[in-house]
């Protein structure tokens, strides 16, 4: 199965490289853009075919090694 | 005092650092990531600066994880003392032995230059060799010095005098560098016995190169 991971820094810790986005978005004349964040995206092949079991396998690697939980939260897509 | 410095893929502190301990009539030894275990006889530990497996993912979120970090846990618990400088402080959060995390510069610059800092709490094993409040003048050199700590724990840190060091002017007054959590440039932990700043004090022993607090700072060590 396939995991994609999506982690990003946390609603309330300033972002600052979707700062400079939203800053250079709003100078190429792009108007309404109300917020910009930055992340990463993480995608893993699993050898299970097991749905759950690939997303406990997931979520157990962001808690020790993907995201910093003191900063960053994350979420888990399996296909 | 006998010191052990680690080297990780990407540590470029080292021999800096070794030469800052060596100038203080310490002894020295480079203890490779892949060892399991530090030397027994050891006084400090030193998570020297550098880009550890080339800051991919966090910095430090990968050193970590390295056969020697179980050694330096153990040490760090059983009340031994570990001193993290720049990237070895962002391996030193990413374990657990400090409180909060360091993000990338609020102005997403590296920034490299003398800067001054203020003593916050010099009463810890670590700065007992400068006085609260005085104004030191050391270097930094970081991307990733940006220390970050929800408020719960912000109040925490300052009711336990876990605040060592501020970015300052000349005066002591705090100044925003890198958008660290008021002006955080170095803390330690709850039992004071792990220390972790983003300044290199290894990089200031000498006035003709600039400034000589980086081993007064480091004499500390030695009360």
């Amino acid at each position: 199965m396939t995991a994609v991971i999506n982690v990003f820094l946390k609603e309330g810790v300033l972002d600052p490289q979707g700062k400079a986005a939203h800053h250079a978005l709003d100078s190429l004349g792009f108007d309404g853009v109300s917020d910009v964040r930055i992340g990463k995206q993480i995608i893993i092949q699993l050898d299970t075919n097991d749905q759950s079991k690939a997303e406990a396998e997931a979520k157990e690697m962001c808690e020790t090694l993907l995201a910093n939980t003191v900063i960053e939260d994350y979420t888990i897509e399996i296909s | 005092m006998k010191v052990a410095i680690l080297r990780f893929p990407g540590t470029n502190c080292e021999f800096d650092t070794q030469y800052a301990f060596e100038k203080l009539n310490h002894t020295t030894e480079l203890i490779w990531h892949e060892n399991k275990a530090l030397p027994a006889d050891i006084d400090l530990v030193v998570v020297p600066g550098g880009f550890s497996y080339g800051d991919y993912l966090r910095s430090g979120s990968i050193a970590r994880f390295s056969p020697i970090m179980k050694a330096v846990k153990n040490y760090a618990n059983k009340g031994g003392k570990v001193l993290g400088i720049c990237n070895g402080f962002q391996v030193l959060t990413e374990a657990g032995l400090l409180p909060g995390a360091l993000k990338r510069n609020n102005n997403l610059h590296f920034i490299s230059k003398y800067q001054n800092l203020c003593v916050v709490n010099s009463n810890n094993a670590f700065l007992n060799n400068c006085e609260d409040g005085e104004v030191l003048n050391i270097p930094i050199a970081h991307a990733d010095g940006n220390y970050y700590i929800d408020n719960d724990g912000l109040k925490e840190i300052e009711a336990n005098g876990q605040i060592l060091l501020r970015y300052s002017n000349e005066k002591g007054e705090p100044v925003v560098v890198n958008g660290s959590v008021t002006s955080i440039a170095g803390i330690c932990n709850k039992s004071k016995n792990v220390f972790g700043l983003m300044p290199h004090p290894e990089r200031a022993l000498e006035s003709i190169l600039g400034s000589k607090d980086g081993i007064k700072m480091l004499k500390g060590f030695e009360s």
